[in-house]
């Protein structure tokens, strides 16, 4: 396929803010309408635990991407919900406003994240975050706020140094910056003091080259401006940050009534609605320019060349349903067999009298081919789009937890569709902050069990049966068995210690269900598995866990292919064509050279090259009738599968194809043996062949037999 | 298609008119029975192609066929209730139904008609003995000699009996 010109253009971090944006207001937008729907008397537990999962989903993306305030209050959100949830607490009207006021502030969080321009009051959010912590403790009602303003004089006492960001612009948006202030937070509190102001963002889409936009923060460190700024040079352009001495200490101590008071005017209700323009050129560049003057300013000096900034500028792409896309292919499709079927009959003209047609239909079956690789590309893309987002994942939450970890990608070219590509990421995000929350083990006790400082996971992903495997996989410690059944026991379900591990493991993806003994924002409440499992169902697809001990956790998520193209061998058998991926495909071999054995009158076995494989008729496996049952007729075709190699006896091969899987459960429902089926070059449905189903039927028939 | 267009034509002969609620609906024969199903529920009518056969499915499921780059099941009727000759040829109709957002074809001897049926007109089914289902027929219309045994599509196509969807209890 031609998808390299498509996708192989730079992967940068805002394609996935632009993702995790979208999928945080979907999800707001989820709990908005469940939380103006509920009944605070009547409420079920379904109702709340979706409100939960929404709250719980935001929070996991905002950590993913550093947005360090929006995991805050959506944490505060989850710890309150939880209890709710699990009827520690009754559900008011009270708070369903504080969760309706939350939500609210959240899409603001989220707009001015997004980089609009406008602003968000952080004493609202503070103030907010209190709101819900009376809730669970209604004795705290006084103290945090007592807190809250106590801290800011305290991290102004500190030694402090000025960040100027700035001019911002659609590469080096307020995202970025926030995202550079988060990996700072290591150096001391960080506070911001100066951000655009509604009115700049307004005007944005008009003069954005005149409005200097800027954003300043305030970070507590003993660290020297200069150590600084060589730490800011491996996050950001060099040339858009400023490191400020501020000028006198005086100015450091008037300075904590400054967040109270600047937040952008508070009094301006217009909220950039209407624009006050004459406020625009005086307003903006003023500050900066004042600080200059006063402090000192240290230019970052780095090697490193704008370069990101000029590349990512206007990735265009736009987002079109899939439905659209879905019925452009299959318009590509039958424009392809209605193109064929002109030139069928086309050529029984007379090629002298009727040149210019002919030429004519050469041209479009030319370009009906392109058309179709064309739109056929546009749904598929690489793993390598869900898995790029991981090591950041794994780096932030490692360094959270004190943890050392390697992370291993592969078979990121594994072809999926971008729709269940998009809605694998949540699950997968989950599983890999699962395993290395609870998996991997601290440093020191991986040295203690004999196993390298550093653990490993491993992201795999591959073709397998006729669906996708998308694997996680640890070298951690593995499942606790006991702690597993014990936790069940507890819960009330219904468990036994006889039951298989992999009936045990299964337990895990029970809602609520959690065996750490501590709930961090990293994972613990156990709500983790019961969304990765929900969502899997949905596309259709199923988890299986393998454990052991002290070696390792791999987790295996299996999707069906609706819609993977798949490289395949068309084989005749009877009237009817079937489709053998070929992958599966060792070689094949006219039984005719090689004799047909069978073992007590029934199975049949070929030696091929010393080797006894079981052989299976694909026509008596999808019980018709084949030409091939006597023997010396047909072809062999040997398929390693299920870890062995199985001969399947067919009629005819046909040819070699690039098809397109359509599930056949649309209309029907799934069929023992046929993991889909394809629409060939004349029209007719070809079913695929489930290699994995047929193997596994020829070895129990041998196993029968022997 | 000229069929097509017969679906289409609405001043059919069929209107008796002065029920409360008349609904269209379009006939056609299995054998010497004629059934009627709601118009609403029709998606096309097309001529017989040779489907792809499905392993290992019941003998009235006939296989499933492209229909513009949609798969959709085929099934026999005639096969599957015992009515007629389960003859395949150039007059053999394909009815395209389009229940609960599934897509289905039904093999039916004929066509007949499009008629409108105010709903009293429509009489409930007798009884009949235990061995006889009829919860998925809703009554007898009678369009003039005619006698219609009017059928819940829906609810036949979407039944456990026809195995056309995956079992409730995957997993």
């Amino acid at each position: 396929m031609s998808n390299d010109s498509i996708l192989g253009c730079d992967f940068d971090m805002t394609e996935l803010h632009g993702l995790f944006f979208d999928e945080a207001t979907e999800h707001l937008d989820a709990m908005e309408a469940l939380l103006l729907g509920i009944d605070p008397a009547t409420a079920d537990e379904e109702q709340l635990n979706a409100i939960f999962r929404a709250a719980h989903s935001i929070k996991g993306g905002a950590a993913t991407f550093g947005f360090k305030d929006i995991t805050e209050l959506t944490h505060e959100m989850e710890t309150v919900f939880d209890r709710v949830r699990k009827g520690h607490m009754p559900l008011s009207t009270e708070l369903v406003d504080a969760f309706l006021a939350s939500g609210d502030m959240l899409k603001s969080m989220l707009s001015a994240t997004k980089g609009d321009g406008t602003a968000v009051d952080t004493t609202e959010v503070t103030a907010l975050c209190v709101r819900l912590r009376v809730f669970l403790d209604p004795a705290a009602a006084n103290a945090p706020p007592a807190q809250a303003v106590a801290t800011v004089p305290a991290a102004n006492a500190k030694p402090f140094l000025e960040l100027v960001f700035g001019p911002l612009d659609k590469t080096f948006n307020a995202a970025s910056v926030d995202s550079v202030v988060a990996d700072l937070k290591d150096f001391g509190a960080v506070e911001e003091i100066f951000a655009p102001s509604p009115e700049a963002s307004a005007k944005g889409g008009h003069r954005k080259k005149k409005a200097l936009l800027e954003r300043r923060f305030r970070i507590a460190t003993e660290v020297s401006a200069a150590d600084l700024s060589d730490a800011i040079a491996f996050m950001a352009d060099p040339e858009r940050v400023k490191v400020v001495i501020p000028p006198a200490a005086a100015e450091a101590i008037a300075a904590p009534t400054a967040p109270v008071a600047e937040p952008t005017a508070p009094d301006d209700s217009s909220f950039g609605l209407f624009v006050d323009s004459a406020t625009l050129p005086v307003n903006q560049p003023q500050p900066a320019e004042a600080k200059k003057s006063v402090g000192k300013v240290v230019e970052i000096k780095s090697a490193a060349k704008p370069a990101a900034v000029q590349g990512g500028a206007d990735a265009t792409s736009i987002r079109v349903s899939v439905e659209k896309v879905d019925q452009l292919i299959n318009l590509v499709g039958e424009l392809v067999i209605t193109q064929a079927m002109l030139a069928q009959t086309a050529s029984k003209a007379d090629p002298v009298l009727y040149e210019s047609l002919l030429n004519g239909l050469a041209t479009l079956e030319g370009n009906t081919r392109e058309l179709q690789e064309a739109s056929m590309s546009i749904r598929m893309m690489p793993m390598s789009v869900a898995f790029s987002r991981f090591p950041r994942v794994v780096r932030d939450v490692a360094a959270k937890l004190g943890k050392e970890v390697d992370l291993i990608t592969s078979g990121e070219g594994t072809e999926l569709d971008k729709g269940l590509i998009e809605r694998i990421v949540d699950p997968l995000t989950h599983l890999v902050r699962n395993s290395l929350d609870h998996g991997l083990e601290m440093p020191d006790d991986r040295v203690a069990k004999g196993k390298t400082r550093k653990g490993t996971i491993t992201l795999r992903a591959y073709h397998q049966g006729g669906a996708i495997v998308i694997e996680v996989s640890d070298d951690g410690r593995g499942l606790h068995r006991s702690k597993i059944l014990s936790k069940a026991k507890e819960r009330g379900l219904n468990v036994s210690d006889a039951m298989s591990d992999s009936e045990v493991w299964q337990l895990i993806f029970e809602a609520g269900f959690s065996t750490a003994e501590v709930v961090t924002d990293v994972s613990g409440r156990g709500v983790g598995m019961d969304v990765v499992r929900r969502n899997i169902q949905a596309l259709g697809g199923r988890v299986e866990i393998h454990s052991t001990t002290d070696v390792g956790t791999r987790i295996s998520i299996k999707l069906p292919l609706t819609l993977a193209i798949l490289d395949g061998m068309s084989v005749r058998v009877g009237k009817e064509v079937f489709i053998l991926p070929l992958s599966y495909i060792c070689e094949s071999l006219l039984p005719a050279d090689i004799k047909l054995r069978t073992i007590v009158g029934r199975g049949q076995v070929i030696s091929v090259r010393g080797e006894y494989l079981p052989v299976i008729s694909l026509a008596d496996a999808f019980g018709m009738r084949g030409q091939a049952e006597k023997q010396g007729q047909g072809i062999i075709v040997i398929l390693e599968a299920e870890g062995g190699k199985t001969a399947v006896l067919v009629d005819e091969l046909v040819g070699q194809h690039q098809v397109v899987i359509k599930s056949l459960e649309t209309n029907y429902r799934k069929v023992p043996g046929i993991s889909g089926a394809t629409i060939m070059g004349d029209g007719r449905v070809a079913m695929i062949v489930d290699v994995a189903h047929v193997v596994s039927l020829a070895n129990s028939r041998v196993e029968k037999v022997a | 298609m000229s069929l097509q267009s017969t679906v289409n034509r609405s001043d059919s002969t069929g209107y008796l008119g002065h029920g409360s609620q008349t609904n269209e609906f379009l006939t056609f024969c299995l054998g010497t029975e004629e059934y009627g199903i709601e118009i609403l529920k029709v998606q096309e009518i097309r001529g017989w192609e040779q489907p792809s056969m499905i392993a290992n499915s019941p003998e009235f499921i006939k296989g499933v066929i492209n229909l513009r780059g949609t798969i959709v099941p085929i099934v026999d009727m005639r096969i599957k209730f015992n009515l007629g000759s389960a003859e395949y040829n150039q007059f053999t109709v394909v009815i395209i139904l389009n229940v609960a957002g599934r897509v289905v074809g039904m093999v039916v001897d004929s066509v007949s008609d499009v008629v409108m049926l105010p709903q009293d007109q429509i009489k409930p089914a007798p009884e009949f003995s235990a061995g006889l289902d009829t919860s998925y027929i809703n009554g007898i219309g009678t369009s003039g000699e005619h006698m219609l045994i009017m059928m819940d599509i829906e609810q036949l196509m979407l039944s456990p009996q026809m195995g056309l969807s995956n079992p409730e209890t995957a997993h």
